[in-house]
């Protein structure tokens, strides 16, 4: 049984699929008219780009994988930017064979406590993934306030996301690779199954005798971990671990999720969408600096597009009672 | 005598903010090197007016059950406006101020018109119009700079002695004998009593100020009950943005110039929620206010006051280092929202837990 048509009752003929899909059509064909006018190449359609985009989607891609998760429960992690520092600039600072399980550690830690923060205290999880955000901030700058530790990444960090297997870059195997588990765990686990259901309505939940408050801290910390491997290969993509490497991408990661169809109140989406929506907005800001677009158009174009593709698909139901 | 137990039942967050800034505020006034003084008073007001008046924008969108992650950045698209309109003869500057007054209102009523006839959620197209407010606001203003009207900052930042002497209101004669009991008020105090007395109390005793409570409630009950919900919604996200206005507005007076800096919104955007939240209005909307939300930037503040203050050298010397004021912040949002846990332990209900 398709999952996500349990949503809002009516079934979805992936129409954020077809929408955002479409859309990455019209970004390309524009981008490709404007380098043919100006430069005479179809760049945007040659595969090197395609696949430079890949693996710049990659690093998005992840974050976005596990907010999509914390997204179906109805709730949001706003700590995702520091998490993805903090598990990175951890694992440089050990070093060694240890820093890769450190990474995952330090992000394990942080979805553990934003689970319970929401789960047990009922905290709306905007609130408390803030506050946890600001406080792993005050904890990075201290440690290289007070250390000055390493930020160079170790040899299998630079590996992982440096390396290509017959011409794919590592960040794109490992976004596949845990995109296909994300699928598999939400159309085929009982977990992913709760997940849903407890995105449509937790009471419910409870009482068929499922202890949901295990369902939200066991997504939270997935959705940390996958926070903390796109840190990690940020880290090693860029040679450095450095604060602040993972600002850009929470809103962007917010708006791939919704893009891609998920509902923000929680219940329903597919992942497929979430990656459809990623490559959107991967595409739209790599073919906007294409085109030499200053900062505030791009802004203004961004913000645009969003409110635009939920427009056409993401609306609520009329209150009618 | 019921009454009034009902009416303080309903104002234990403000209250309980208040008092915790009272305790912080007198505290660091004692353990300043120079002790408390008009300056110090006056100096301490300007540096929370933008952000108070930044909570207070986003108290509104919070009441009704939603979030406006788009304040700062519209206060920073008000602020590189404020930096090109208001300078120049008095005319040309009041009609700035009103143009900027403005502006944050129509950007607080776009979002409400695409959460309203949009039906789409509130902190996705807060997060979208945010990236066009961001973006229109590096349009006006590239790099930091502009100029705001030198006497204005000069009256805006100090104490209310300064307005009739800058002006020269009272060159013919003495000063009156009133002016001089309240001659020592700070001018932002008087400004966020004005709105609040101006604008907030009549807003929040009109219909439409008691709907939105309304919606925020039980958005369903309140429609039944012939509430103008989509009108409440509005004009909530109206008057947010309006607020949002005067903050970007105070902020170009303040600095005296305009800077559209994206990191510098995100930063206010989040500081209000965190006002908003200690100053004890509830995030599922319904309950709580604007004056709760002023205590909260108060309480926030007045903790990066003290920490300033404390001595290096002693015990807790380390609460000095300015490195880690943004981790107390954090502490103390997640101490303060974690205290809304005692309500879930005492919860005879289990399944009220799971709503």
């Amino acid at each position: 049984m398709d999952m996500s048509r349990i949503g809002n009752g009516r079934p979805t003929i992936d129409k954020p699929l077809l929408f955002a899909g479409g859309f990455i059509l019209v970004i390309l064909l524009v981008g490709t008219v404007y380098t043919l006018a100006t430069q005479g190449t179809a760049t945007l359609l040659s595969p090197t780009y395609l696949v430079l985009q890949l693996k710049v989607a990659a690093f998005l891609g992840l974050v976005a994988s596990g907010m999509m998760l914390v997204v179906l429960l109805g709730h949001i992690d706003l700590s995702v930017p520091w998490t993805m520092a903090a598990s990175a600039m951890l694992a440089t600072a050990v070093g060694g064979a240890a820093a890769i399980p450190v990474g995952l550690a330090v992000g394990l830690l942080i979805g553990i406590v934003n689970g319970i923060g929401v789960a047990y205290l009922r905290v709306p999880s905007m609130i408390f993934t803030l506050g946890v955000n600001v406080v792993l901030r005050g904890l990075m700058v201290m440690l290289t306030g007070g250390f000055s530790p390493s930020s160079q990444p170790t040899d299998l960090m630079l590996l992982l996301a440096k390396g290509e297997v017959l011409g794919i870059p590592g960040p794109v195997i490992i976004w596949a690779l845990l995109g296909v588990s994300v699928a598999f765990l939400l159309n085929r686990t009982r977990l992913g199954r709760y997940i849903y259901a407890t995105g449509n309505r937790e009471a419910a939940v409870y009482l068929s005798g499922i202890d949901t408050r295990l369902v939200l801290v066991a997504t939270f910390a997935l959705c940390s971990l996958f926070a903390s491997i796109s840190g990690m290969l940020l880290a090693g993509y860029s040679s450095k671990a450095f604060q602040a490497m993972g600002d850009p991408y929470l809103l962007p990661a917010i708006a791939a999720v919704v893009i891609g169809g998920t509902s923000i109140l929680g219940g329903s989406g597919r992942y497929l969408g979430t990656v459809v929506g990623t490559l959107l907005i991967v595409l739209l800001q790599s073919v906007l600096s294409v085109m030499q677009m200053p900062e505030a158009g791009r802004q203004i174009i961004y913000g645009v597009v969003i409110i635009a593709m939920l427009l056409a698909y993401g609306r609520g139901a009329r209150l009618r009672l | 005598m019921n009454d009034l137990r009902i009416r303080l039942s309903q104002n234990i967050g403000p209250m309980l903010a208040l008092a915790l800034f009272l305790v912080i505020y007198v505290t660091y006034s004692v353990m300043h090197p120079r002790g408390f003084s008009v300056d110090l008073y006056v100096q301490n007001s300007n540096e929370v007016t933008s952000l108070v008046l930044l909570a207070m924008a986003q108290t509104l969108p919070v009441l009704l059950g939603g979030i406006d992650l788009s304040v700062g950045s519209l206060m920073t698209l008000v602020n590189a406006l404020a930096s090109e309109l208001v300078d120049g003869s008095p005319a040309e500057i009041i009609l700035g101020m009103v143009a900027c007054a403005l502006v944050g209102a129509a950007g607080g009523l776009l979002n409400g018109l695409i959460v309203v006839y949009g039906r789409l959620q509130p902190i996705v197209v807060t997060l979208a119009t945010g990236a066009i407010f961001s973006g229109i606001a590096l349009f006006i203003r590239p790099t930091p700079g502009g100029r705001v009207d030198g006497d204005l900052n000069w009256v805006a930042t100090n104490a209310i002695a300064e307005l009739p002497a800058t002006y020269g209101w009272w060159d013919s004669g003495e000063e009156p004998v009133w002016f001089g009991l309240v001659s020592g008020i700070p001018m932002p105090v008087v400004i966020v009593l004005a709105v609040v007395v101006l604008v907030w109390l009549p807003f929040r005793n009109s219909e439409t100020g008691r709907a939105v409570y309304a919606v925020g409630s039980n958005e369903a009950g309140a429609y039944m009950s012939g509430v103008e919900v989509d009108r409440a919604k509005l004009a909530a996200y109206t008057l947010g943005g309006f607020f949002a206005g005067l903050s970007g507005l105070y902020f170009a007076i303040q600095t005296g110039s305009g800077n559209a800096d994206p990191i510098q919104a995100g930063t206010y955007t989040l500081n209000s929620i965190a006002a908003v939240v200690i100053g004890g209005t509830s995030m599922m909307g319904g309950s709580g206010g604007v004056i709760g939300s002023i205590f909260g930037v108060m309480v926030l503040r007045s903790i990066t006051f003290l920490f300033r203050v404390v001595d290096a050298d002693s015990a807790v010397g380390f609460l000095a280092n300015p490195l880690l004021q943004p981790m107390f912040e954090g502490l103390i949002l997640l101490f303060a929202v974690s205290l809304g846990a005692a309500r879930v332990m005492r919860m005879k209900n289990q399944l009220q837990i799971f709503r």
